[in-house]
């Protein structure tokens, strides 16, 4: 049971003060601009909420908001379930555990814009080993021309690069649980399946929600990797969220209407996040925490 | 209900130990029989929990056999061996409900749902969780977690052994007689035998009928608490039992006496005989609860200076100085003070000697 | 636990298949561009070591890369050192606001970075610190401190009060609880934190290369440099993506202790 205690405050202090300085400052200038409209350096006229009725209206905004949901969504069912499963199945000590570790973690450790500058050669029919493989098999595979094919190859791009994550978090979680709890499992007779239900996945649940949040934050704002793969096409078949805005953003330089769409983005984002968090608590164990 | 014998029983983490000091636990023989308490005692390192997992089957150990009522269980695995473990920190299932917990290791078993609602009412009573059954597990106070442990091992009736490992390190001090005296009513009740394995002398000795006293893997003595208090077998056991431990002072044997801090004590008949040609490192110990102040400079006492007296509310510390040495003594009442010169009497009959830390008078 | 042969079989499958894109990319440093845009080799036809010796004449590409790691260390060890007292606050204690605290922190990370991009470019030249490492380190905080709280505190809350209350009733001061008995419990999940906010803080390019000109110039000048006159230097491009990886799989191999070790519990 937690105590009460104000004074705890001071604990938190420092990370208070690092990330305001880092954060609030420059979310105030966000406001600041989505509310105006600046015709020069100098000139700007307050609009109110004119910015954000134009931007929610936006018919292209919600083609890619859609796909930035379906994207998502589809991302997390994957990840999550592959994730604990790869996790399951590492080592736990020696040798072979360190190996595992340390191969395991290098697709998170390249640069976005050169994963997908891997990514393109790679699903080349002509020149890459994905593309090659694909076509021989009898699948008419391009991604530059295939909508599908895109979507697909951007998905496995996604779950190759990330799936480590949550393989390291889990992984990280499974090492945590004693020793006794198996150990008394074990003179209760509990099957696999069981300790994997009643052990692992409950003691896990920490981890599982760090990992649902980050993979779904994330996800959501991805930018670099499928720009540089796909370019956002064919057309805007894979024009996510983030790239939207930046193609508003750049192309049109119109500070107002941006910033306005980064505050839409930024409370999207949020209020998925609030409903994953408060549904992911409820469904826990009920601990007191 | 098991007889547990331990045959040669020896734990090394190498594969070929030569000394010692290789081993976790030194190669052993003891029988414990049906239906008893034990109490492993011990500081930390000493190998209990390295016994008390090879005896649950946790550890399987690199030398020697356990049996079970005459039956080698040494290569059984755990589940197979009839015996319960309750850990430091209390185990549960933080999904379940209190009831479910119970029911685990009986559903597992393949138990019908009616035999085992009886069975787990039945225990819930015995560990007063009959309230909470419906509750979840994971809400409920440490020291209902543990009993939560504790009944999952209860709970089959095939249990032979229930093993604790420190069960008491996280709960509340006020808290731990209560939950004492519950393991001890069990015991009466279920007549179980019970392998308790502590650091704290006080748990084992109210625990216990008999306490096993362990040292750098060694056991060195097995007794009733009244046994090893009055006759302790290795200095370990002298000092490591009792508050404060056994007075230990070097000493040497010269011309049928006892010479310690310069002076001589003479020695018994029993004592002298065993201690002639004693080869080897000579120590006295006398309990400070046997110390007393002499009127008389009899051959059993040596003069010494008071260091301190210290009141305890029920008796006095006393601490004395003489030659090189420092003794202490609980006495019932003082009426000298620090820096006086007294003699101190250290009876016969409670003055032990020991040769390598083995006890030979 | 999972049956050892399966587990092992589906561990190597994902493995390799995870590795595939990792040998492409290595696959692809050590060819001309002609070779990359021109055909389907396996392995190089003509080896060449010339994107590593572009790279690595660079006279920035040294500087680049210490740049980088030294803002990647201050970032993780102000993450970390910063977000431990809070994580435990978070874990042990009730107080006014803590669960909005809480959410809140996490909410920094639910921006894109390109919206921080001007504020922070602004700020940074308004205080003179543009141009240092310390900057990228600080900027890099908003992301890395929330996350690092985050697991932290997740690992904390596994750990039960209980042992806080035993080790202060057996004499611990709280500094020597925390720092002899609280830590090591929650090794793997320092280890993974650590290795979370070096990877993320090491990948990051644009408030890297915003926020830096020359003194604390990163790799990420070598990675964007990509196109040159005759197009896109893909071999330059996987050299670099190949180097890029050394310094991660050093930090992992680094903490690989503290992420798998086992947990013990209690002191024996």
């Amino acid at each position: 049971m937690k105590t009460y205690n104000n004074r705890a405050w001071f604990l938190v202090l420092p990370v208070l003060l690092c990330v305001a300085f880092s954060a609030i400052l420059p979310l105030m200038t966000v406001v600041n601009y989505s509310v105006q409209d600046i015709l020069s350096p100098t000139q700007s006229v307050f609009v109110g909420t004119e910015w954000f009725k134009t931007v929610l209206r936006d018919a292209d905004l919600h083609g890619a908001l859609a796909r930035q949901l379906i994207f998502s969504l589809a991302v997390l069912a994957v990840q999550i379930p592959l994730g604990i499963l790869i996790a399951l199945c590492m080592p736990a000590s020696g040798w072979r555990a360190s190996l595992a570790l340390v191969l395991i973690s290098l697709p998170l450790l390249i640069p976005w814009n050169v994963v997908g500058t891997i990514w393109q050669i790679f699903g080349r029919g002509d020149i890459g080993l994905m593309g090659y493989t694909l076509n021989s098999l009898g699948m008419d595979y391009n991604y530059n021309g295939n909508s599908i094919d895109a979507w697909m190859t951007v998905l496995v791009m996604d779950i190759w690069h990330w799936t480590p994550l949550v393989v390291l978090l889990c992984y990280a979680g499974l090492r945590a649980i004693p020793d006794a709890y198996y150990q008394a499992a074990r003179i209760d007779g509990a099957s696999r399946f069981a300790v994997f239900r009643f052990i692992q996945l409950p003691k896990m649940r920490n981890v599982l929600m760090i990992a649902v949040l980050l993979r779904f934050m994330d996800s959501f704002m991805i930018y670099t990797e499928p720009f540089v793969l796909t370019g956002g096409g064919p057309g805007n078949a894979t024009t996510f969220l983030s790239q939207y805005l930046t193609q508003k953003a750049v192309g049109q330089f119109d500070l107002g209407p941006a910033s306005a769409f980064s505050l839409i983005y930024f409370l999207i984002i949020l209020l998925f996040c609030f409903v994953l968090y408060t549904w992911m608590q409820r469904v826990g164990t009920g601990d007191a925490k | 209900m098991a007889r547990i014998d331990l045959i040669e029983l020896g734990h090394a983490y190498r594969p070929n130990p030569a000394a010692p000091g290789d081993y976790a636990l030194q190669p052993m023989t003891k029988t414990w029989v049906d239906g008893g308490a034990y109490a492993l005692l011990g500081p930390s390192g000493c190998g209990k929990t390295t016994l008390l997992n090879i005896i649950s089957g946790l550890v399987k150990p690199s030398h020697g056999k356990v049996l079970f009522d005459g039956k080698d269980v040494t290569q059984l695995p755990t589940e197979a061996r009839n015996i319960a473990q309750v850990f430091q920190f209390p185990v549960i299932y933080d999904t379940m409900t209190v009831f479910d917990n119970l029911a685990f290791p009986l559903r597992n078993r393949g138990w019908k749902e009616s035999q085992v609602r009886v069975r787990v009412q039945q225990v819930a009573a015995m560990l007063e969780l009959g309230d909470d059954l419906k509750h979840r597990a994971s809400g409920l106070s440490v020291d209902a977690k543990q009993k939560i442990s504790l009944g999952r091992g209860l709970v089959r009736p095939d249990v032979a052994a229930v093993l604790f490992d420190e069960p008491l390190t996280v709960i509340d001090p006020h808290l731990k007689w209560l939950l004492r005296r519950k393991l001890k009513e069990i015991h009466h009740e279920l007549k179980l035998s019970l392998i308790y394995v502590t650091h704290d002398q006080v748990e084992a000795l109210t625990f216990a009928d008999q306490v096993v006293v362990m040292t750098h893997g060694e056991v060195v003595q097995t007794g009733t608490a009244q046994a090893l208090f009055e006759a302790p077998e290795h200095t370990f056991v002298g000092y490591f039992i009792g508050n404060p431990g056994m007075n230990l002072l070097p000493c040497s044997v010269r011309d049928g006496a006892a010479w310690v801090g310069g002076h001589a004590l003479a020695l018994a008949g029993a004592a002298k005989a065993a201690l002639v040609g004693a080869d080897g490192n000579i120590v006295l110990g006398v309990r400070p609860e046997f110390v007393t102040i002499a009127e008389d400079a009899g051959d059993d006492t040596v003069p010494a200076t008071v260091l301190s007296v210290r009141n305890m509310g029920t008796h006095f510390l006393a601490e004395f100085r003489f030659g090189d040495q420092r003794v202490a003594a609980k006495l019932r009442a003082i009426d000298v003070v620090a820096g006086s010169t007294v003699r101190l009497r250290f009876p016969q009959q409670r003055t032990l000697y020991y040769v390598n830390d083995k006890r030979v008078a | 636990m999972m049956d050892k042969r399966i587990s092992t079989t589906l561990l190597v499958a994902f493995l390799l298949l995870s590795l595939l894109p990792i040998y492409w990319m290595l696959n692809m440093s050590l060819k001309t561009n002609e070779e990359i845009v021109g055909t389907l080799s396996l392995w190089p036809h003509h080896l060449t070591f010339a994107n590593y010796k572009t790279i690595f004449t660079d006279p920035s590409w040294y500087s680049g890369y210490i740049n980088s790691m030294i803002y990647v260390a201050m970032n993780m060890v102000m993450s970390v050192a910063v977000a431990l007292p809070a994580a435990y606050a978070f874990s042990r204690y009730n107080f006014l606001g803590d669960k909005h605290l809480f959410f809140w922190l996490l909410t920094n990370r639910m921006t894109p970075p390109a919206v921080f991009l001007l504020p922070f470019f602004q700020l940074y030249s308004t205080v003179g610190l543009m141009d240092t490492h310390l900057a990228v380190a600080l900027a890099h905080m908003v992301f890395n401190v929330p996350l690092a709280v985050w697991i932290l505190e997740g690992f904390m809350s596994g750990i039960p009060k209980e042992i806080d209350e035993t080790a202060y009733i057996d004499g611990y001061t709280f500094p020597r609880f925390f720092v002899k008995i609280f830590l090591p419990m929650i090794k793997s999940g320092i280890g993974v934190t650590a290795f979370f906010c070096f990877m993320f803080s090491w990948v990051e390019l644009l408030l890297a290369r915003t926020l830096t000109s020359v003194n604390a110039k990163p790799i990420a000048a070598t990675m964007t440099r990509t196109v040159s006159a005759a197009g896109m230097d893909w071999g330059v491009l996987a050299a670099a993506g190949v180097l890029t990886i050394v310094p991660g799989a050093l930090v992992i191999w680094f903490v690989r202790h503290y992420i798998a070790k086992g947990f013990a519990m209690g002191r024996v």
